[in-house]
């Protein structure tokens, strides 16, 4: 309700504003005959720009610091005698009440007469407030409004004005991919720090048991990574062994054999895999594919887990199937035909000239576009979750059950821990190792790539 | 078009023919295309060219940029069937024999007509694996010590042997723009060519550079019936026994070299030459 | 020179051609062979995503038909003794009158309904057929009492009348009818008892029960208790609230940073670490962005748990260097030319941008921006850090509320013991998620191909 208000003051102010500067502009012309700088819609712009930023200047402060000082109003209302008989939890929950009362929602039970002066109190201080701040920003805003109006005549480079705020808010919006960077390392580092706080990263890094104590007290239990990373290099490796064949296989018919009209079908239909959400892939692989692998393992004599490593691994290969193909299909366009066409002149084979000049000379890149995938492996999430097993133990079997970095992430936060112990913290420097573990692999795979289309450009 | 070649050698009358040995084309003749045509998709790029390539002798293909010279020199060793949607009418044969016959397996027929590219284009590979690649795809070699004999002779009769010959494990890659093409030449030669094609041999080369691979062809001339494309007239002259000048997919007129530069019986041909078109 | 080519060892032409010919039928079989391992592949990649459809369809598609039990209920006056609903004209004020209301209700909710249903279905049962009140009541959803009482709260004038009501077959009752558990098992593993199960066949057989579309898959929300009637809306809603999110954040910013980068920002160092930091931060695993969510929106900001706001901007922090890079190679497309032609009529750099080259690359932006947004939509792993596994049984008003998400319904289901009943659920979910994620790509193959032919 009060956003609404908020909003549609803001929304006549801007209309008025723009529309003030527009006729003034407007007048500009009609009025002398001197050629007026810039059109009327900058005009407009330039007045809304002015009346616009000391109101929002206002809003946001108000709604920075507004929360805290309702709250200390809030306090001062309960009598200073129960006040101090209040605990935390106390105190929150009358809290809660007043403002339940306050907002007219009321509450359950018999309200004491305190609560209900206090809400009394709160509901006026809090209309009360509501109306300042939204006038002083409405007067604010009209000041801002008059300046601009004063400002504007025919040599005013309003223009100019106008497209310096564009540039900064452009600015401002690219900066927003900085401040994510800037976020994930600044959350993840203090994070993980608190983790170190309770374990020694020595024993994180080099543990090799992972038994959290999930239950807290002050046993804590034991955050081995190995484990973790075994299973999740074990199942990349799985992923890789299934993806890079069929992906840079099917790259190379697509792009040299095949022709186009088969093409043009059968690329969209391989993406298709590129687009369907991990979670279904994780339930295909845990429903069909880890059954289907221990029934076969049975049929041959080998014991393999419905959900193990395998299965979670040869489901993310296909994944990642299309990230391979095609990152190798646009590497190997990259190689000059001519280098083609000198093995064609010596009278080699199609494949021939295939196996022995263009993957060779698009092999940097390949390396490349594997190490991304690679990286997307470790990181990918939903598939292990549901069909890698959930046993953090450190084994060499990829028939048995294992768990991953991404798997204990997701166990150990929950999201309605308060992040006080090492079991939630220690999904921050879980999520901190594979954070920095896929950026080198991005940035070298990144760089590899970048090379590569350097040489032959 | 037999009969044309004729009239033109019988037009060139202001030639010397002390300066002008009996013409090449009265040597046995290794190759006859007979109109030959090339669509690609919709578009004709060639138009009925019928031509007689004579052995051990340089013939230039001369024309403005577009004229289809290089086609017509792709037709020869079928490198065409690499592009997509390029079709092939007319005949052409090697010593008798079509090479667009069904029969004919074209992986053997590259290997009888070379070629070397417009811009060097060595594999990323060494010097020595370079032009050890051709005798290994087709199983020149019976062993190491054979394979290492044909790479060395191959590169001294591109006449890079000497220049490489203490780096032939390096990538090809790493040497210059002008010993880049002589490495093609050499790859080229290991496989034993009859014929070999060359598209522009030195359009990406320095004036030196082309002086040497110039210098070179002219000595290939011994052993290889060779067919250039080169848009440069002065290099067509210099190396090359037998012209053809190609205009907008047609063979305008052909003949001995001297008789194309000194005595043009087209008004085409002698404007191309005045420096007219192109 | 002349001498090296006459001492070379130049093998003669014919003995050439012989070994190459030797050669040639190996080397012929190596590139068949090498064409059949390509087509391979592709029959491999194309024969999976037949084999994920296919799978997908065959598990969910039973899903989307539920049984139903037709009974003729008596709303009993003795049962239901609670007096009359309070009227408000008998009060004084509203608040009087909504204490009564609720009063009334909560009287009527502490009824045992149960005995209503009981009698309903013994009445369609055969005359004298032996069955004990457990066992009959596991036939109907355990959510039939409530449907009944809610009847009977919007209109009490129903007292003492008997009415015909459609209330679902439980999931145990589902599975029986459809064959999901296998018959033969013996009692011990089977989850109804034999009394039960003869009673369903026999209702199926006299029509009480029957099948329809379950339509209860989009209009109710995920249900613990009562299964059968666990439905999509919920999460549905949830995820539309945080598409919302993303696409008025996401698709602005995005554009605007990569308008900034591509058209106005000097090459300098820091352009340049904001280009690297693009490329890698569209490499960073989505749980990542989950771990910042969780942080940063929820440990810091203390914005609510479980809410599609904190879901929503964390796809749009994950969605954004997609946008980027995909708007900033739309905008690198466009010619010179356009751009020339703009300032040479003296408009400004900024005109120029806005007025000329954006309006260009609308159709590849929109595309990427759908396409964008799809992948967000099908996005599951940070959503589970930021509380969105926990189990919510509403649909939620606004961005602040708890609520689930589509991809997060599947993961829940899945999870779900009674897995008989939750697989093919699971499995139609999937179906609902990749109709809505085909539908957003379908679009935007339309939406460009229109837009481009008209441009």
């Amino acid at each position: 309700m009060n956003a609404l208000v908020v909003a549609g003051v803001l929304i006549v102010l801007l209309g008025i504003s723009y529309q003030t500067g527009w006729s003034k502009s407007r007048n500009l012309v009609t009025a002398d005959g001197v050629k007026v700088h810039s059109r009327p819609q900058y005009h407009g712009s330039f007045t809304a720009i002015w009346a616009m930023i000391p109101a929002l200047v206002i809003l946001l402060l108000w709604a920075w610091f507004g929360g805290g000082i309702t709250h200390n109003y809030t306090v001062s209302q309960i009598p200073q005698d129960i006040l101090v008989s209040l605990d935390q939890a106390g105190l929150n929950g009358a809290l809660i009440r007043i403002n339940a009362l306050a907002s007219g929602y009321g509450v359950a039970g018999e309200t004491a007469p305190w609560e209900q002066a206090a809400g009394d109190a709160v509901r006026s201080f809090n209309f009360l407030t509501f109306a300042g701040t939204l006038i002083l920003a409405v007067v604010a805003g009209g000041a801002g409004l008059f300046y601009a109006r004063s400002q504007i005549n025919a040599r005013l480079r309003a223009r100019n004005s106008v497209e310096r705020v564009v540039n900064v808010l452009l600015l401002a919006c690219s900066a927003v991919a900085i401040l994510t960077t800037v976020g994930i390392v600044a959350s993840l580092v203090t994070e993980a720090l608190r983790f170190f706080t309770f374990i020694n990263p020595i024993d994180f890094f080099f543990g090799t048991v992972w038994a959290p104590n999930n239950a807290g007290g002050d046993n804590h239990g034991s955050y081995g990574l190995l484990p973790l990373l075994s299973g999740t290099l074990m199942i990349t490796a799985i992923a890789m062994i299934v993806a890079v064949p069929v992906g840079l296989l099917s790259a190379i018919y697509l792009s040299q054999y095949a022709p186009k009209s088969f093409r043009a079908v059968a690329k969209p239909l391989i993406e298709i895999l590129a687009g369907i959400p991990t979670i279904v892939f994780g339930f295909f692989a845990l429903v069909t594919v880890g059954p289907f692998l221990r029934d076969f393992g049975n049929a041959i004599g080998l014991q393999i887990s419905a959900t193990s490593a395998l299965t979670a691994g040869i489901v993310m290969g296909i994944m990642i199937i299309p990230f391979v193909s095609s990152l190798s299909d646009d590497i190997m366009n990259q190689v000059p035909r001519t280098l083609r066409d000198g093995a064609y002149g010596l009278g080699a084979t199609q494949s021939e000239t295939i196996r022995n000049v263009l993957l060779p000379a698009a092999l940097p890149g390949i390396v490349g576009a594997f190490l991304l995938a690679v990286s997307r492996a470790i990181g990918e999430t939903m598939i292990v979750v549901l069909a890698a097993g959930n046993a953090p133990i450190l084994r060499g079997s990829p028939f048995e059950p294992v768990s991953t970095i991404t798997v204990s992430i997701v166990n150990q936060l929950t999201g309605d821990t308060d992040f006080t112990g090492p079991q939630s913290l220690v999904g921050f420097a879980l999520g901190l190792t594979l954070f920095v573990v896929t950026l080198c692999l991005n940035i070298f795979a990144l760089y590899i790539v970048r090379r590569f289309r350097e040489q032959y450009e | 078009m037999d009969m044309l070649a004729g009239k033109v050698k019988k037009t060139s009358l202001n030639v010397d023919s002390a300066m002008n040995p009996t013409d090449v084309l009265e040597r046995p003749i290794r190759l006859t295309a007979r109109d030959v045509t090339v669509h690609y998709g919709a578009k004709q790029a060639l138009h009925g060219i019928s031509i007689d390539i004579p052995d051990r002798a340089v013939t230039a293909f001369i024309g403005p940029s577009g004229c289809g010279k290089s086609t017509f020199l792709r037709c020869i060793n079928r490198m065409n069937d690499t592009i997509e949607g390029a079709k092939v009418g007319g005949t052409i044969k090697l010593d008798g024999e079509d090479i667009y016959a069904p029969a004919l397996d074209v992986v053997e027929l590259r290997a009888r007509i070379g070629m070397v590219f417009q811009k060097p284009n060595p594999f990323p590979k060494s010097i020595y694996d370079n032009v050890a690649y051709g005798p290994r795809i087709h199983g020149l070699a019976r062993n190491k010590a054979d394979l290492d004999e044909i790479v060395v002779s191959s590169l001294r009769k591109a006449g890079l042997f000497e220049e490489v010959k203490d780096r032939l494990q390096e990538p090809g890659t790493g040497l210059s723009g002008g010993q880049q093409q002589r490495l093609c030449i050499a790859r080229a030669i290991a496989v034993g060519p009859e014929v070999i094609l060359m598209d522009e041999p030195c359009s990406a080369l320095d004036p030196i550079a082309t002086a040497v691979i110039e210098e070179l062809i002219d000595e290939l001339r011994e052993n290889y019936t060779i067919v250039i494309v080169t848009h440069s007239m002065q290099q067509a002259a210099r190396v090359s026994q037998r012209t053809a000048f190609f205009h907008l997919g047609n063979l305008i007129e052909q003949g001995p070299t001297e008789d194309i530069f000194t005595n043009p019986v087209n008004k085409q041909t002698q404007d191309y030459i005045m420096g007219r078109i192109g | 020179m002349a001498t090296d080519i006459q001492t070379s060892p130049d093998k003669s032409s014919s003995e050439r051609t012989a070994l190459i010919r030797a050669g040639l039928r190996r080397r012929h079989l190596n590139e068949q062979i090498f064409r059949g391992l390509g087509i391979a592949a592709i029959a491999i990649a194309l024969g999976f995503v037949a084999l994920l459809f296919a799978d997908v369809f065959r598990k969910g598609i039973p899903a989307f038909v539920q049984s139903n039990v037709h009974l003729s209920v008596t709303f009993d006056a003795e049962v239901i003794d609670v007096g009359p609903a309070p009227a408000r004209g008998d009060f004084a004020s509203d608040a009087e009158y909504t204490a009564a209301s609720l009063k009334w209700q909560r009287d009527l909710a502490l009824l045992n309904w149960n005995t209503i249903v009981e009698a309903s279905l013994r009445k369609a049962a055969p005359e004298g057929f032996e069955i004990d009140s457990r066992q009959i009541q596991s036939i109907p959803e355990t959510n039939a009492r409530h449907q009944i009482r809610e009847m009977f709260v919007r209109d009490p004038s129903l007292l003492g009348q008997t009415v015909e009501v459609d209330v679902l077959a439980s999931a145990n009752a589902a599975n029986w009818i459809k064959g999901n558990i296998n018959r033969d098992l013996g009692d011990a593993q089977q989850q109804l008892s034999p009394p039960a199960r003869q009673l369903i066949d026999i209702f199926v057989e006299n029509g009480t029960i029957s099948n329809g579309f379950a339509w209860s898959i989009f209009t109710n929300v995920d249900s613990r208790a009562a299964p059968a009637s666990a439905g999509l809306l919920g999460a549905f809603v949830g995820t539309l609230w945080m598409m919302l999110i993303v696409v008025v954040l996401a698709v602005p910013i995005g554009v605007a940073a990569a308008i900034y980068l591509e058209e106005f920002a000097p090459k300098s160092r820091l352009t340049d670490l904001i280009e690297v930091n693009i490329n890698n931060l569209a490499a960073v695993p989505s749980i990542v962005f989950g771990l910042l969510g969780a942080a940063v929106f929820i440990n810091w900001f203390h914005l609510p748990i479980s809410a599609p706001l904190v879901g929503g901007l964390v796809l749009t922090l994950m969605t954004l260097p997609t946008i980027i890079i995909a708007t900033r190679g739309a905008l690198m497309g466009v010619s010179p030319a356009l751009r020339q032609a703009a300032l040479g009529m003296g408009a400004s750099k900024t005109q120029m941008v806005f007025h000329h080259v954006l309006p260009v690359t609308f159709p590849s932006i929109l595309t990427a921006t759908i396409l964008g947004v799809a992948h967000a939509l099908g996005e599951t792993a940070p959503l589970l850090l930021i509380g969105m596994k926990a189990f919510v049984a509403s649909v939620p008003a606004t961005p602040l509320d708890q609520a689930a998400a589509l991809p997060v319904q599947i993961y829940l289901w899945q999870g779900n013991e009674n897995r008989n009943f939750f697989e093919p659920r699971t499995a139609a979910a999937i179906m609902v998620l990749l109709a809505v994620m085909i539908l957003l790509n379908g679009v935007a193959i339309y939406l460009r191909s229109r837009l481009e032919k008209r441009a």
